[in-house]
Formats: structure tokens, sequence, C-alpha cells
């Protein structure tokens, strides 16, 4: 109504992205002739034109303050005509047209603390999800992982020493947001005991057929308890997906004790080679240890580094597994196979060893 | 107040030091001038000390008319953590191919500064642009304030959520269709479905240029379209030679490593037997400057996959082996309106469209939207007997009939 309030506008869409290319981008957009890899975390792009763009890729936390964003708008002012991107995999990526700011440039981010890498067969950064500084369904924190691990495995970020690609991604609950069930390891937090219902707030605050209706496994049914309208959970059923507990707060799922960390190997989402698979259980616990989780920083390292001992050059992890079978996997990592490795889902039976190739006993 | 409050946060201090960029410095330098950020750090530093997290899903918030691009957060301590009782996040849906000039990066800033916590994702999982944490009162002029600058709130909920690509033709030389042109289209042609949730449940786009499939769509999309070509690869036999020279061992790491043993090398010349190339980028990708994909490029489109919530994580399947996609996308567009058709009418709640094909079977689903099968399709026929026919003879039929009908 009033007459000097700006129009409301909606369903605009985003901003259009050819307003944001840098000017070599819009000339010689389609029209990439080749590129090179230079050096860890820099590549030359070499247009039909003759054209060349340099990146210089840097890793960085996912979680980002405005004030490091403005900072890395000055660097883009500075270096790269006021042009940047992100990768997919939460990477900083600059983009410049001239050749003699790069190394400017690098030390400038290095002196900051940003590292310059994940390109070609390194360690990329790490996708994550929010964990425990935003998620109510959180086993373990997403954040405070990744930085313990990444802080160990950097080395393989600014270097390019692996014989391929490794894509790690962490997701704090098993809905594993994020591409956490195809990547070469998979560091997810689990819960393990059925939610606690508390039957006191739930009438109060919950709607009971929405959270009979939420469970998969239809595990749940209404109940009364003394007079009070509530629910049940069969505790064979339950799976931990927290799925009624996002619909319904009372059915705490959340529980210190119980909750840690798994690890999943050998999934990738590439075509290269082989298909896209998943990824597949190697650690089905590990202890919430925070701040630095050293259990998961070993464990991540003890695989990573079998994998580049013994993979053949441009073998991803899944790959590797697929080479030399199962067992000899978990005998080179040294990890305890036991009953939870063994599927019992749907179609279990067509994850049980069918033949007889084995090259260990 | 606030700062009488913190005795310190020993826990996280840890996670200062070390190599990698520490997510905790970004808090701290929020928690400055940021209340909330404060109170964040509080309550992090004793899920760290407790193990457990503190926060509550839950109250349906948003900006008027929009039923998505707002996830409603709350502290389960409201008294001892005052400034986070709301904490919601806004996804903003980013541009194609995340690139951004540095104002349009100050802009954001800036508005998040005036609105919110000052904390970010760049990006998402799904691609947005998230800006994490603020209260209820400043949701709807976060959106004014957004709008004004360009920008839009992306998705969540049973509704479209924010589409996104790879970098694509703007920078890279294997794309085999416009990824960023198509995912803009897509995004402006399905806003009222992105911004109102009207699905049995999520609905996921994502456009890859070439099958190395950097957005990951084949394990993350309902609908993933990742770009692919029909003719033969492109040889520079001089350039092919000039990376033998530089030390790429062709035999053992090309020809070695081609899952269609199609590729030969004789120390001299390199070939490939076009015929039998399953297009898997691999040679492409250990000799950029010497191979290249065809002429002849588009798309193959993939339908179906999803992580586990809630009958397990799909993979997505072929449903289109190869489409030119170009402008104006009518051939796709009347697809995805036929298979949206289907499943908000047979689809159960929360029944992703890869878990409802699962249910009905590809074959039936196939017939629904009109689309032929083909043997690109499945890893390989069936292998039990238990087929449902759907049409047998009676006795006194008459066979001749049919051929007669020609």
């Amino acid at each position: 109504m009033a007459e000097q309030a700006v129009e409301r506008l909606t369903d605009i869409g985003p901003p259009h992205y050819e307003k944001f290319l840098p000017p070599i981008v819009a000339t010689n957009y389609g029209k990439w002739r080749y590129h090179e890899v230079l050096k860890p975390g820099v590549m030359v792009h070499v247009g039909e034109s003759g054209d060349k763009l340099w990146t210089v890729r840097a890793g960085g936390p996912r979680l980002m303050s405005i004030h490091t964003i403005r900072w890395i708008a000055d660097l883009t002012d500075k270096y790269c005509g006021g042009h940047m991107r992100f990768t997919s995999r939460n990477n900083i990526e600059f983009l410049l047209t001239e050749e003699e700011k790069i190394d400017p440039l690098i030390a400038e981010l290095k002196e900051n603390g940003f590292p310059v890498g994940g390109i070609r067969n390194s360690i990329s950064s790490i996708v994550h999800t929010q964990g425990w500084v935003h998620c109510h369904s959180a086993a373990t924190d997403a954040s405070g992982i990744v930085k313990a691990v990444m802080d160990d495995l950097i080395e393989y970020f600014v270097e390019m020493k692996l014989p391929g690609k490794l894509r790690i991604a962490l997701a704090c609950c098993l809905n594993m947001c994020g591409a956490v069930h195809c990547s070469d390891i998979a560091i997810l937090g689990i819960h393990r005991r059925p939610p606690k219902v508390d039957h006191e707030r739930l009438p109060k605050i919950c709607e009971i057929p929405t959270v009979v209706a939420s469970c998969p496994t239809a595990a749940i049914k209404p109940v009364m308890v003394g007079d009070k309208r509530s629910v049940e959970v069969n505790e064979d059923a339950c799976m931990y997906c927290a799925n009624c507990y996002t619909v319904c707060p009372a059915m705490r799922l959340n529980d210190p004790l119980n909750d840690g960390v798994s690890i999943w190997v050998g999934g990738k989402v590439s075509n290269a080679r082989t298909e896209p698979k998943f990824s597949k259980l190697a650690i089905d616990y590990l202890p919430n240890n925070p701040p630095r989780w050293p259990e998961v920083v070993d464990a991540v390292r003890n695989i990573v580094e079998v994998w580049a001992k013994h993979a053949k050059r441009y073998e991803r992890m899944g790959e590797f597994i697929d080479r030399i079978g199962w067992p000899k996997f978990f005998d080179l990592t040294g990890i305890e196979f036991t009953k939870y490795h063994i599927d019992d889902f749907r179609l279990a039976g067509t994850t049980y060893k069918r033949s007889t190739h084995m090259s260990s006993f | 107040m606030p700062e009488e409050k913190t005795d310190g946060t020993p826990l996280l201090d840890q996670l200062e030091e070390g190599g990698w960029p520490s997510f905790v410095k970004q808090i701290k330098e929020c928690a400055k001038t940021s209340p909330m950020c404060q109170d964040l750090l509080g309550q992090l530093e004793k899920s760290y000390s407790e193990k457990i997290g503190h926060w509550q899903h839950g109250g349906i918030v948003g900006v008027l008319g929009y039923g998505g691009g707002v996830i409603g957060r709350y502290t389960d301590s409201p008294d001892e953590f005052p400034n986070i009782a709301h904490f919601h996040t806004m996804r903003v849906n980013h541009p194609a191919g995340w690139f951004y000039t540095s104002d349009a990066l100050r802009t954001l800033c800036d508005i998040w500064e005036e609105h919110g916590s000052g904390l970010t994702n760049m990006h998402g999982s799904t691609g947005d642009i998230i800006f994490l944490g603020t209260t209820t009162d400043e949701l709807e002029p976060t959106f004014s304030a957004l709008t004004q600058a360009g920008f839009d709130l992306g998705g969540s909920g049973s509704n479209v959520r924010t589409p996104s690509c790879c970098v694509g033709p703007a920078r890279c030389e294997w794309s085999c269709y416009d990824t960023l042109r198509t995912c803009y289209d897509f995004t402006m042609h399905y806003q009222d479905q992105l911004h109102r949730p009207e699905f049995p449940y999520k609905w996921k786009f994502k456009f890859s240029g070439c099958p190395n499939d950097c957005v990951a769509a084949i394990a993350r999309a309902d609908m993933s379209i990742i770009g692919t070509w029909r003719d033969e690869i492109q040889i520079d036999q001089d350039a092919v030679a000039e990376c033998a020279e530089k030390g790429v061992d062709i035999q053992a790491d090309v020809v070695g490593n081609c899952p269609g043993r199609c590729i030969s090398w004789d120390g001299g010349k390199l070939a490939i037997e076009e015929e039998f190339c399953v297009k898997c980028m691999h040679c492409i990708n250990v000799m950029p400057k010497a191979l290249r994909p065809g002429d002849d490029r588009g798309a193959c489109i993939l339908i179906g996959s999803k992580a586990p919530i809630m009958q397990g994580a799909l993979l997505s399947s072929v449903l289109v082996p190869f489409i030119k996609v170009e402008p104006p996308y009518d051939e796709i567009y009347d697809m995805v309106e036929k298979i949206h058709d289907i499943w908000c009418e047979e689809g159960k709640a929360r029944e992703r469209i890869g878990e409802f094909i699962q249910r009905v079977g590809m074959g039936n689903f196939l017939e629904a939207i009109d689309i032929e099968p083909r043997p690109q399709m499945v890893a390989h026929p069936r292998e039990n007997p238990y087929i449902f026919y759907e049409d047998y003879f009676e006795e006194g039929d008459d066979e001749s009939d049919e051929d007669e009908e020609e």
C-alpha cells in the first residue's frame, strides 16, 4: 500500500550468468581448444583464437564469512580484472589473463593461509554438510572433521603425487546430502540407536499421522501412553534415518553415547574408464572424538596410503579395489571385516561373492 | 552481556591450527560484530564438549508467496543462546557455472551483513549460495534486498530444486552442449515449481557437459543431462606424438585403460575404432591437447538418482541415449511434463521419481510417458523368467490375422 515502497519482485530467477563472465570467456565461449595443467593448482585453457586463460585453484573453508568473501573480491580485482568462480567442490578459482600475476597471487593466497592445488592427481576439497554448525539430524560435526582430515592430508592437495584423482566427501547423517554415496572415500556420521520418544511433548508439538507416515520401514505406530496419544517405535525395524525427527522434534535421535562416524570407499561419478559406482562400507563405526577426531583422521590416511602405494596410474579407489578384490583390500588396510559389512537391506543377495575369483585367502 | 557469557572456546580453538583454512576463524571473524555468531560459537563449543547437536527443525517459515528457499532452524537451548533462538538458512539461487564479479560478491556480502549472521556457504550441496542464520523478522527484508539486487531464492521442500551445471563451454573444451544456457533456461522455465512445492517430493536437474560429470549429475539428480557425442573422437596425430615425447606411456596409460578396447598405437599413429568407443573420456582426459570429443554432440538423459532416503541410494539410468540439447528445449520440456504428470498422479508422498520407477517398473513407466524401450536402458536384460505378459492367445485365435493387418 505504501506508495514509496519499492515494487515487490518475485520469480525473477538468478542473475543471468553472462553478466558475470570475464571478457575473455565471453569471446572464447564454446571455442576452447585444449588445456594443460602447468603445476599444482594452476592450469591454462587455450582458445582456438590463441587466447589464454589461466586458472589458479585454492582450497577454502566452505563455511565462509562475508569478510573473507570481500577479501576474495579484492584479490579478484587486483589479479583477475574482477572475475572469479567457485567449483562444484567449493574450491575458489581465480581467472587470470596475465601470466605474470600467477605467482604473486599464489604468494598472497599462501600468506593468508589458503592452499593452492586440487587439480589432476590430487585430493580436491572435501565436499561436506553442515554438521553441528547448523543441522538438526547431524550425528557428528562436518566442518571439524573436514578441517582435521585436510590438515593431515594437505600434502596431497598441494602436490600431484597420487596415482589418480581422490574425491573425499562427508555427510553428517545417513541422508547423505552431497555426492557422498559415490565418493572415493566417504566419511559418514551415523546414529546407532532408535529415537527416544518424549511422550510429554509429542502430542503438543507433532501430528501423529505425519510421524507414522514419515517412517520408511513402517516401524512407528500410534499408541496411548496413559491418557496421552503418542507413538511407539519397533526398534528392530529402525534404520536411524531421522525422518521422524525431521517432522517431530519429540523423536530425539541424536545420542552422544552412540553417535559416531563410518567410512565408505570406492565410489565415483565419472564415466572415465569404468562406470560410476557407489561407495561401499569399509569401517562401520569410529567414535566421535572432537575437536580433531584422531581415529577418523588415521583411518582415512591409512586408506589413502594403501591406495597410493598399490594402485596403478589413473586407477581410482573403486577401480583399484575391483582389481585386487575386497579380501585383499581388508588385508592391506588391516581393517577388520565384520557381519555389519554384509548387506541385509533390499537385494542384499546381489552383493554376495558368486565366483571363486580370489587373490587372498 | 554476550562478552561476559563466553568462557572461551578451548575445543574449537584447536581447530584454528593447521594448514587447511579454518572455519572456526571464519565464525570468530563474524562474532566480532554479530551477537548471533557469538552464540553460535558458544553452542558449537557445547556440541563439541557434549558430542551432540543442538538444533531443531520445524515451523514453516518463508517469504510471502513462496513455499521454499528458507529452512527453519532453532536452537534447543534458547535460554542459554537467545541470539540464535531463530537461526534460519536462506538458499539463494546461484548464477549458472558459479561465475561472479567482485561487485556481485560485495553486494551479497552487504545484504547479508545488514540482515543476517554474515556466515555463508559458497556453496551448498545443491549449488545454492547459502546464507546461514537469520531471524524470522529478517526474512522478508533480506528477500527484498536480494531481488532488488537481481538475486532470487532457490528451492527447498517438495519442489524443483535449484538446477546446477558444470563450467561448460565457458571454460572447458569438452562440453558437448551449452550447460550454462540450458541450466539458466530450465531455472527460468520452472520458476513457479521452484518456489511453490507441488510434487510428491523434491526434483533435481543437473547438467554436465561431458561424461566426466563434474556436477555428479548421475548420482544426485532426478534428471541427469550428461553431454556426449555420436561420431569419432577427433585426433591430432602431431599432438599425440608430442604427448609420447613428453613421457605419456600411451600403450599402458591410454590403450591399456580403454574400456572398449578400441584404441591401438603403433608407436607413431593412434587409431580408434569409433564403432566400439563407449565415450568414457579416459583417453581424452589423459591427452587433452591431442584428443577431443567428436563434432556430433548432444547429451544422454538419465533419470532417477538420489541419496538413500527413503528406499536406498540410486544412480540415474538411461532414459534417452542421445538427444540434441538446443533451445528452445521443447522436446525435453514436453517429456518432463509427462513425467511430472504421472509422478504427481501416482507417486506416494516423499517418493522420488527413481523410487517410483522401481515400484511401478521401468517398462510400465516408459509406456506411460510414450518412450520406446531400448537396450541402452539396461545393464543387461532380465535374469528371472517371471515375465508379466499382457497378451496371450486363446484357443481358436487366428494367428494369420496379425500378419494380414500390414
